[in-house]
């Protein structure tokens, strides 16, 4: 096996329960994600697939457990990381800067052309429909380049051409070398047209129940 | 550096597009600076009025920081520059600075308008905005920290201030001294002195205790 580019070993994440006192999410959580792996998070709704993708991400900490970050990391959660003022186009182009990242205005034009996004690409984020701003939080994705994408349901509020894209993406960045970690009801496995030689079977974990 | 700069930048893209919220502090200010002429009567005596124009000024200042991160707390943006900033000293420092030239140096600049509005002189008026300028950005770094910690768990105004009304305290007290001092003709360089210090204090220490409450607040 390539050399992991994140590993998680013993996470355990502890959440309060009501008034019930304190249940464990998830006990000596063990993953490890190398190059070109796919690994789809499962389970019901609150069963922790969202806590674990932001211990992942180093948003929170575990109760026991570490998360080594041997690569960059992109994170798209819940809440979409866009802020609604600014335009698509300004939204990734302030995070690349984050990232230390200038991207040239070629790349920009490309991820939002890549995404869909082509025509409101200059319109503020707050005046696009949900399923268009997911698509301006997945340009970040093509802009930033990081090793390990790290999806808390990537195809909520996607129509079923932007579902394609998506599973189309992450198909493309496994290709290319990457790896993603995605929580997620649906399958991501890409469509069948896309030809882009084998990638490792997808790692299913579940959560809960 | 450039982290720096390019939180200056967003944050000013953000007010150009919202002018009524960047308007906000200067306002209440204004608001308050003239029901307190109504109050008073014109004609304050000068250390009083300077004295209640710090007060007003800190006012505005807490009214202002108490927001500084709940959009960036709601839209997931601050989740990414947790993730990806660093150094994240740079990108919290940038994105104050861009706060507090909206909030505090208005109001350090209209101060004195403010003083003559209120004392019919001009006395003090020098000192009174230099004192401003040097502690308002201390101001905004403090309840930066205590916005910080409120954001996160949903909460903010009244615990806000009350959290971070001790940390005020020294800042209040040298500000208002050295002005009440260039009104009465006195020397305020000592209490200007000590503002500087506080400024600097601030600066070093509050955004790695910003970023830490920051960290804390996306547990909850």
């Amino acid at each position: 096996m390539n050399a992991p580019l994140l590993v998680a070993e013993h996470l355990t994440f502890t959440a309060a329960d009501g008034d019930l006192g304190r249940r464990d999410l998830f006990r000596d959580f063990d993953l490890a994600v190398g190059r070109q792996d796919l690994v789809e998070v499962r389970g019901p709704n609150g069963s922790g697939k969202s806590t674990l993708l932001r211990c992942l991400a180093g948003l929170v900490k575990p109760a026991a457990g570490r998360v080594e970050r041997h690569a960059g990391i992109e994170y798209l959660g819940h809440r979409s990381g866009l802020s609604g003022r600014l335009t698509p186009l300004e939204n990734a182009r302030w995070v690349a800067r984050l990232r230390g990242h200038r991207p040239a205005a070629s790349v920009l034009d490309a991820a939002m052309a890549r995404v869909g996004l082509g025509g409101a690409r200059d319109d503020p984020c707050a005046t696009l429909s949900a399923g268009q701003q997911r698509r301006a939080a997945l340009a970040r994705l093509l802009v930033c380049a990081a090793d390990v994408w790290l999806l808390d349901e990537p195809l909520t509020a996607l129509d079923d051409v932007g579902a394609a894209l998506v599973r189309e993406l992450i198909a493309q960045h496994r290709a290319a070398g990457g790896a993603a970690v995605c929580a997620t009801h649906r399958e991501l496995r890409p469509p069948a047209t896309t030809a882009l030689g084998s990638l490792p079977a997808i790692q299913v974990v579940s959560l809960g129940g | 550096m450039s982290l720096y700069f390019a939180q200056i930048r967003r944050e000013a893209l953000l007010a150009s597009r919202s002018r009524s919220d960047a308007a906000t502090p200067l306002a209440f200010f204004a608001l308050a600076v003239v029901l307190l002429g109504l109050g008073t009567g014109a004609d304050a005596p000068p250390p009083a009025a300077l004295g209640m124009i710090w007060v007003l000024a800190l006012f505005a200042n807490v009214l202002a920081v108490d927001g500084a991160f709940v959009h960036d707390h709601d839209d997931g943006t601050l989740e990414q520059l947790l993730i990806h900033a660093r150094p994240r000293f740079a990108a919290v420092l940038g994105k104050l600075t861009a706060h507090w030239a909206l909030s505090g140096l208005p109001v350090a600049v209209c101060s004195p308008l403010a003083a003559y509005l209120l004392t019919g002189a001009t006395t003090g008026a020098g000192t009174l905005a230099a004192s401003l300028l040097l502690g308002t950005p201390a101001l905004t770094l403090i309840g930066a920290i205590g916005a910080a910690l409120t954001t996160g768990i949903g909460r903010g105004g009244l615990l806000l201030a009350i959290l971070v009304m001790p940390l005020y305290v020294p800042v209040l007290i040298f500000g208002a001294s050295a002005s009440v001092a260039a009104a009465t003709g006195g020397d305020a360089s000592f209490a200007l002195r000590w503002l500087a210090v506080l400024l600097a204090a601030a600066i070093t220490a509050a955004p790695f205790a910003i970023g830490k409450a920051l960290d804390i607040g996306q547990d909850y």
